[in-house]
């Protein structure tokens, strides 16, 4: 390992000479080397948690979300063709297929947040920082698998430049940096991200009502020509029909017409549940979601109060519109209100609330600051996320608008907490001040002397005033 | 027909076979029907069963087994469920504080006393807050001094006189940045000489007394929150605390020190009482299973504090006791070995700084105590203890201390002496990977010891602050360290004051500092925002 280091020291290039070099080394030798520094003024020790650390946790909760991705992207293109529609039939198509949609997703975004990064760094003059550690993993599991990469790449660009370099960097951003991304390409380019074609990779619209799978690329076909090799199922051309009756809709798409009723006649409950559904990357698995959102929880790195807030303020929501809905349903019902109606259990699986909440709304940095407002943002960030994802016609989901509305409001939240916490210390000094003088009347007169009239007497023995 | 008498069994019993079969037409609900009978049934077996233990326990008492404990086959409901707080802490007024952190590392000191032999002592100016950084010296180099003399004072404020430590010889006047006086050296006597005092009268008013201890040398040891500065003369303190035990990581024993001395503690709580007309409070350790020998002090208020580190810090306990402040919220705080110091001088007639410093930490093959005064040379003090090589020396814990030298000298409030590798080594992936074991209050990061080799490394680089709540999980205090922290980087007078700047002093964040993730120097910051709202006014 001494050697190792002696090797990778060896290379650092003079700050002075060239500063983006050095930035970039630096970034490579923290990343690898827990750096010899030491403590200096102040406490000797520290704490074995850094931000990396912090940061690094988020990512690896992320990591079965990301395998599941993988495989549904190609599970939902195979299901909407009619082929291996069992869940491991074809699995080596499915993944090839998924990874194949993901990882041009994953470098565009690293290499263009990490590259605006680097260069921000440099010209700052200070180390790169974590944050986009976070950000990078999370944009990709946010957008739909068919997302056009230079559309991805202006989003990211904007998000990383305005969101967050213009403030600063990591650690003065006031909107989650990921979800920035995503309302660019939403208000940007909302066909995109909004329309029913974008959530099942590879289908094409041929015609008014007629879809087909896009033609595989190169790509495909090298692994076809692994695959054919070994004997296994391989891509094909492509240009495949449709099943008949598939639409594409995500089940939000189709609850905001015909509520619960018409998202059963598509989707069964368990699929919804387990996340073999069309959505975005990785934001349908609610096991795995609530997986991550237990690890985070328990090893502190993501606040609980945000979780559970959420959690509270999402039943307390649906509950409430499951109130103002009509109790019973006909044809003539409007379709809002059969999307009212759907028990919040039901709206909780459906769409990405569990994802935003445990991954989204907890990011530390936008989120409040103190622990009560951590509550009260969390509680909101639910309830009026459901009020715009039911009641709003315009957004077929609200967690990406009212998460950044509650970033935007955090710091109003955490100033009233601050206000009280300052009149509450200065009632409670007051309080304790009655208690002292009950005290001191209690304990009687201890001779404190203090009369004028003393005749001050020099007590020392050295004459030195 | 003695079973009928008791009919809850048979009924019960009864009624569960008639419900039974009838299950057929009971119908859905079954899993629920068995559910209840089963409870029922458990239920049941459990009464007969503790009823027949109770007739156990009444027929052994009557053939004479007293003990209750012993009798029964279960534990009675009130030892499962009373507290563990031992007996004395029922009477006495006990906080209880859940926040907080022991630094699980090694070192905590052996009770063994040693007595080095030591010649070099030194006060050090810097050691008080509040002063001009020029005092004025009054001693020559050569000059001899009993312990007791003044040395030096400040130009400001040249009521307060500074104290020789010890008697002997002036030897050197070291100086420091920009001419300060960094300190002064005394050879110490091997016969050690206390200046003599004529002590004021029990009932002299406060006046005089504050006037002698001024002449004294006695004065520097009270220190005025806010801002931990050495007492105003002319202020009256609402009130005095003291903190009796030290729960720094693998900090001392007080109650070591107080051995044999408690009647010089008392007299000492009795010089306090006389200095302020509100109370004087002890901070004493609910922790233990036996009482705490300050409880035995007369004439103060006592305060029990139960939970981890700071919990030991004065300034935890002012703020749960009653938050100081400025103005008439103005209040003094003591160490024990302070205490110590006045009781010497109203008891024994003596300025007489001895006191028991502990060598602690990892470095050290055989941490222990060393009886010496203040501001003893390191070098000297530590001449027969093994050291290991690469070593951090500090003059007070890891926490708040300062790096000192073999040349340095203890600083005049400190009775610690802690030595830690230092930690200037790189650890592979050390960041995704902790292989060396380290100190953590992060669940994810594993902490299989109490006894960890902790090291100076800093784990990681300085980032923005990112709040993850870790200051709160760390101080037991009502107050918003990140948002004091940023209005003290953007000097807003207002917030600070609001949020509590007047309550804390540099030790009381050391440990939020220890835990800060973005490695952020909280105590600089604070003291910066000290300086501030002190040239504000």
């Amino acid at each position: 390992m001494k050697a190792l280091h002696d090797f990778v020291t060896k290379f650092e290039p003079e700050h002075g000479k060239s500063p983006f070099l050095h930035t970039t080394y630096d970034a490579f030798y923290t990343f690898l080397f827990q750096p010899p520094t030491v403590t200096t003024g102040g406490v000797h020790v520290r704490d074995g948690m850094d931000l990396k650390r912090l940061m690094v946790q988020v990512v690896l909760a992320l990591q079965v979300l990301y395998i599941f991705g993988t495989w549904n992207i190609g599970h939902q293109h195979f299901t909407a063709l009619g082929q291996y529609t069992g869940l491991l039939e074809g699995i080596h198509l499915k993944l090839v297929y998924g990874l194949i949609q993901i990882i041009p997703i994953f470098v565009v975004t690293h290499v263009v947040g990490l590259g605006i990064e680097f260069l921000y760094a440099t010209k700052k003059g200070h180390a790169v920082e974590e944050g986009f550690l976070v950000s990078g993993a999370l944009i990709p599991l946010i957008m739909p698998p068919d997302l056009p990469l230079w559309i991805l790449a202006v989003a990211v660009a904007f998000a990383v430049v305005l969101g967050k370099e213009a403030f600063g960097g990591t650690g003065m951003n006031i909107w989650n940096i990921a979800l920035l991304s995503r309302v660019f390409i939403f208000f940007a380019y909302p066909t995109t991200i909004s329309g029913d074609e974008v959530w099942v990779s590879g289908i094409e619209k041929v015609d008014a009502g007629v879809y087909a799978s896009e033609a595989y690329n190169f790509v495909h076909h090298g692994f076809d020509w692994i695959f054919s090799g070994l004997g296994w199922a391989t891509f094909g051309v492509g240009g495949n029909l449709v099943v008949d009756g598939w639409t594409g809709a995500t089940p939000l798409g189709i609850a905001a017409k015909e509520g619960w009723e018409g998202v059963s006649a598509v989707y069964d409950q368990s699929s919804i549940f387990w996340g073999t559904i069309p959505g975005s990357i990785g934001e349908s698995s609610v096991p795995l979601i609530i997986l991550g959102m237990f690890y985070l929880m328990f090893t502190r790195i993501a606040d609980y109060r945000v979780i559970v807030g959420g959690l509270i303020g999402f039943l307390v929501g649906g509950f409430m519109l499951n109130a103002i809905a009509p109790s019973v349903l006909t044809d003539d019902t409007p379709g809002i209100f059969k999307f009212m109606a759907i028990h919040p259990l039901r709206q909780m699986i459906m769409g990405s609330f569990l994802f935003a909440i445990t991954f989204m709304a907890t990011d530390p940095v936008s989120s409040a600051d103190t622990p009560t407002g951590k509550w009260i943002y969390g509680f909101l960030i639910a309830f009026i996320g459901l009020i715009i994802r039911v009641l709003n016609p315009a957004y077929p989901e609200g967690w990406m608008l009212s998460i950044l509305l509650l970033n935007t409001f955090a710091p109003l939240i955490d100033h009233y907490v601050y206000q009280a916490n300052i009149k509450r210390r200065a009632k409670r000094t007051a309080k304790m001040a009655i208690e002292r003088h009950e005290l001191i009347t209690k304990r009687g007169d201890i001779e404190i002397l203090t009369p004028q009239t003393a005749n001050y007497r020099d007590v020392g023995s050295t004459g030195v005033r | 027909m003695r079973i009928f008498t008791r009919s809850a069994g048979p009924s019960l019993l009864l009624l569960a076979a008639l419900l039974l079969q009838s299950q057929a037409s009971v119908g859905g609900s079954n899993l629920v029907f068995y559910g209840i009978a089963a409870l029922a049934l458990i239920l049941f077996f459990a009464i007969v069963v503790s009823v027949a233990d109770n007739f156990m326990v009444i027929e052994s008492k009557s053939i004479g087994i007293q003990d209750e404990q012993t009798a029964g086959l279960f534990p009675a409901f009130r030892q499962i469920f009373a507290s563990r707080t031992p007996d004395y802490l029922k009477k006495g007024h006990l906080y209880t504080l859940t926040k907080g952190y022991d630094i699980p590392m090694e070192g905590k000191p052996q009770d063994i006393i040693r007595d080095p032999k030591v010649t070099r002592f030194a006060i050090t100016p810097p050691d008080f807050f509040g002063l001009m950084p020029i005092p004025k010296v009054v001693v020559e180099v050569g000059d001899v001094v009993k312990a007791g003399d003044p040395v030096f004072f400040d130009k400001k404020m040249a009521r307060i006189k500074f104290a020789a430590p010890v008697s002997g010889e002036v030897i050197a006047v070291n100086r420091g940045l920009k001419r300060s006086i960094a300190e002064i050296v005394i050879l110490a006597d091997k016969k050690q000489v206390s200046r003599t005092y004529t002590l004021p009268s029990a009932a002299a008013p406060r006046e005089e007394l504050v006037e002698f201890l001024l002449e004294s040398g006695a004065w520097p040891v009270l220190r005025q929150r806010p801002y931990n500065v050495v007492a105003d003369p002319d202020v009256i303190p609402r009130d005095i605390f003291v903190s009796t035990f030290d729960t720094s990581p693998v900090g001392p024993d007080l109650s070591l020190t107080v051995r044999g001395r408690m009647d010089v503690f008392q007299s000492g709580v009795e010089v306090l009482q006389r200095l302020t007309d509100g109370l004087v409070y002890l901070g004493l350790d609910g922790r233990g299973e036996t009482d705490s020998p300050f409880a035995a002090v007369s004439g103060a208020e006592k305060r029990y504090f139960r939970g981890a580190h700071p919990a030991g810090n004065v300034g935890v306990q002012i703020h749960h006791i009653h938050p100081c402040g400025v103005g008439e919220n103005t209040v003094w705080t003591l160490g024990v070995e302070d205490v110590l110091l006045l009781g010497e001088i109203f008891r024994n007639g003596r300025y007489d700084t001895t006191r028991l410093v502990a060598l602690t930490g990892g470095s050290f093959s055989d941490p222990c105590y060393v009886r010496t005064q203040t501001g003893a040379n390191i070098g000297e003090l530590l001449a027969g203890e093994a050291v290991a090589e690469n070593s951090r020396l500090i003059s007070g814990d890891v926490l708040s201390g300062t790096q000192k030298t073999n040349e340095g000298f203890v600083n005049f409030f400190d009775n610690q002496l802690t030595a830690i590798p230092e930690g200037n080594e790189a650890e592979i992936f050390g960041w995704l990977l902790p292989l060396k074991p380290r100190a953590s209050i992060s669940p994810t990061i594993p902490v299989l010891s109490d006894h960890i080799e902790i090291t100076t490394n800093t784990h990681g680089e300085k980032r923005a602050f990112v709040v993850n709540n870790d200051y709160e999980q760390v101080m037991p205090m009502d107050i918003y360290l990140t948002q004091l922290m940023k209005s003290i980087i953007v000097n807003d007078l207002e917030s600070m004051e609001g949020l509590g700047i007047y309550e804390l002093v540099p030790e009381d964040v050391a440990l939020a500092e220890f835990a800060c993730v973005s490695k952020q120097p909280l105590q600089q910051l604070l003291r910066q925002g000290h300086d501030t709202m002190i040239s504000q006014g």
